[in-house]
């Protein structure tokens, strides 16, 4: 009896040791659990955080706004600080997974361009939750020497010449987003009519479509496996560096314009730490470390003073013109019952 | 006394990592997002585009199952046949890609398959028709057909090694040809290995979605990819659940005429 007892006690006391793993390890001032998207920072701006503030930072990463969503919204994990785009930090305010930010631990928020923070208030109204961190477009990527003539248009996307030589996104909404706007409707669309033709747009291009991924796409535009990529501005800056033939375009129907920001989940237990992580990267010095490194553009007015490269002000792709942005919309957050009808649509297109 | 309190750790392991997690997915699928009872998650399997993936998921596990077999089989004979030395040596080949991780395994293939990939440009250099099974089924099959055949190989080798020599040689002192005695003396007896290869290799491949969205570049929904969209993409947990516990019908269903055979045919040996 003794020695099943032990055993009991044995097990008892490795399943308790276990998760109290993570504590242990923690900095002197806490830790803080960052949940970013993939290649979204430069990792050395992580440890300059935890040299300056003794935090440990425990960082992961989720490739699209819908991986993120349930681990928050199920509480599967306690992320004290996340950066969704607009349309999702809506969806999580709707539900209640999001706590109201304490400004006055974020001085840094000053170098912030109001004009963002106004954004802000289209999908956070009192501004209270939310401080934008990067923002983009999504275009076309081109290879000039796989293309006939130059990119202008989303038409190409239903171009035969270009059979398999297509890559595009592989989650619901960025994928109708084009078929939408080519119909010559919002990409906030909810009517039944309007999804379903462009449903039916995506189901003829399905054949000329090499394959449907978010994350592969630089590589493979960068490789040359395809002439044609749907693509994030950023990485679109970053595929040009790699290769010279590469060309970003916002075509001229309209696009997707997105702003990404840090807010913190209801999930957090460092709140104060998030603040300070928040505060740290609004800091210009720090800005331009990631600005260098993962080239979208910033909404941080204080770090464009400190650009040497003055040149880089005028590349289109990074800092697309009035005339660009007044193209393009932002996602809006559709609601549980629009979303299921894009998901079904897409699953539709799929399987055919 | 003794023996028993051994298997506590595994009693503990298997509640914590199988029997709660079951749990959790028979109630999600069995609820819906206000947490009352339903059977919608369940009867989502009749919509076309779920049905569809369900199909082309068991033809395309079917269809790899039986090709891993017509390929293990005549090797796990083989082997049996040879010395220890050299069948332990191509034994060992055929496990040692499974010490590297199966998504990087995976991964290589696309990029031996790939438009313009190694195997293409070698097709393209001999002036051969370009090599394109890349994003189609065919690229999910062959991938599944890889990654699982070590499963199918194993256990057939295992058993027919194990046959006693003395069997054969009494079919042949009998007068049976070898045909006649691979027909009606080693086949029956290596059926119980033949099962089990059997559900290792149809049970992955019917749940796979990693295979499927590597070498079938998105591009083709199969079950387990409907079900990792449920899950990954925000949707409908629920649904997916209702979708796993209806997969798990298949499942169960290819253990039980297993587990029927082994009780059967295994006693044999």
């Amino acid at each position: 009896m003794k020695k099943r007892i032990l055993l009991i006690c044995g097990c008892l006391l490795a399943a308790s040791i276990l998760p109290g793993c993570g504590g242990s390890s923690a900095g002197e001032n806490g830790e803080l659990n960052v949940y970013n998207w993939g290649e979204y920072i430069d990792e050395d701006v992580i440890g300059l955080f935890e040299e300056e503030t003794g935090i440990k930072v425990n960082y992961k990463t989720y490739d699209t706004n819908e991986d993120m969503y349930p681990i928050i919204a199920n509480g599967a994990a306690d992320w004290d600080v996340v950066c969704p785009s607009e349309y999702m930090i809506q969806k999580m305010l709707d539900n209640n997974l999001l706590l109201e930010l304490n400004y006055d631990n974020i001085p840094n928020i000053a170098n912030i361009d109001p004009d963002y923070m106004e954004t802000v208030k289209s999908f956070d109204p009192d501004a209270a939750h939310a401080v934008p961190y990067l923002w983009g477009t999504v275009g076309i990527l081109y290879n000039e020497t796989m293309v006939d003539e130059p990119i202008t248009s989303w038409d190409c996307l239903w171009d035969e010449k270009y059979a398999d030589n297509i890559v595009m996104m592989n989650n619901p909404r960025d994928v109708f987003a084009p078929a939408l706007i080519s119909c010559g409707y919002s990409l906030n669309s909810t009517d039944d009519a309007e999804l379903q033709k462009a449903a039916a747009l995506l189901t003829q291009q399905k054949p000329l479509v090499l394959k449907y991924t978010t994350d592969e796409v630089r590589d493979m535009m960068i490789g040359e496996k395809a002439a044609i990529g749907v693509i994030y501005s950023g990485e679109a800056t970053i595929c040009k560096d790699e290769n010279e033939n590469l060309q970003y375009v916002v075509p001229e129907e309209g696009s997707n314009v997105w702003l990404d920001c840090w807010v913190i989940p209801s999930t957090c237990k460092n709140k104060e730490n998030a603040e300070k992580w928040i505060d740290f990267l609004c800091r210009p010095d720090i800005a331009l470390k990631n600005f260098e490194y993962i080239y979208y553009s910033t909404p941080n007015k204080a770090m464009l003073d400190l650009i040497e490269d003055k040149e880089i002000l005028n590349n289109e792709a990074l800092f697309p013109g009035n005339e660009v942005l007044s193209r393009c919309e932002t996602f809006h957050y559709l609601g549980e019952e629009a979303e299921e009808k894009y998901n079904d649509l897409w699953k539709q297109v799929l399987s055919e | 006394m003794y023996k028993k309190s051994l298997s506590y750790p595994y009693l503990l392991w298997a509640a914590a990592f199988i029997v709660i997690p079951l749990l959790f997915i028979v109630y999600y699928g069995l609820t819906d997002r206000t947490g009352s009872f339903t059977l919608a998650n369940l009867a989502a399997i009749a919509t076309a585009e779920h049905s569809k993936a369900l199909f082309l998921s068991l033809g395309l596990s079917v269809l790899s199952t039986v090709i891993c077999l017509l390929l293990a089989y005549p090797l796990a004979l083989i082997l049996s046949g040879s010395k220890i030395g050299k069948s332990g040596f191509i034994i060992f080949l055929f496990i040692l890609p499974m010490w590297m991780n199966f998504l990087l395994r995976t991964l290589a293939w696309v990029v031996l398959l790939d438009t313009n990939g190694v195997l293409d440009s070698l097709f393209k250099l001999l002036g051969l028709p370009r090599f394109k099974i890349i994003n189609t089924p065919a690229a999910i099959v062959f991938g599944m057909v890889y990654d699982f055949l070590p499963f199918m190989i194993l256990p057939i080798y295992n058993v027919i090694s194990r046959i006693d020599v003395n069997v054969i040689n009494a079919a042949r002192d009998l007068g049976a040809n070898s045909f006649q005695t691979l027909y009606k003396v080693i086949f029956p007896l290596s059926l119980p290995g033949v099962i089990s290869g059997i559900t290792m290799v149809f049970v992955p491949s019917l749940t796979t979605f990693v295979i499927s969205t590597l070498l079938g570049g998105g591009k083709i929904l199969l079950i387990g990819n409907v079900i990792e969209q449920e899950f990954m993409k925000g949707t409908s947990w629920h649904v997916g659940s209702g979708l796993s516990l209806v997969l798990m019908l298949f499942i169960i269903g290819s253990m039980v005429l297993s587990s029927k055979y082994d009780n059967g045919e295994g006693n044999v040996l």
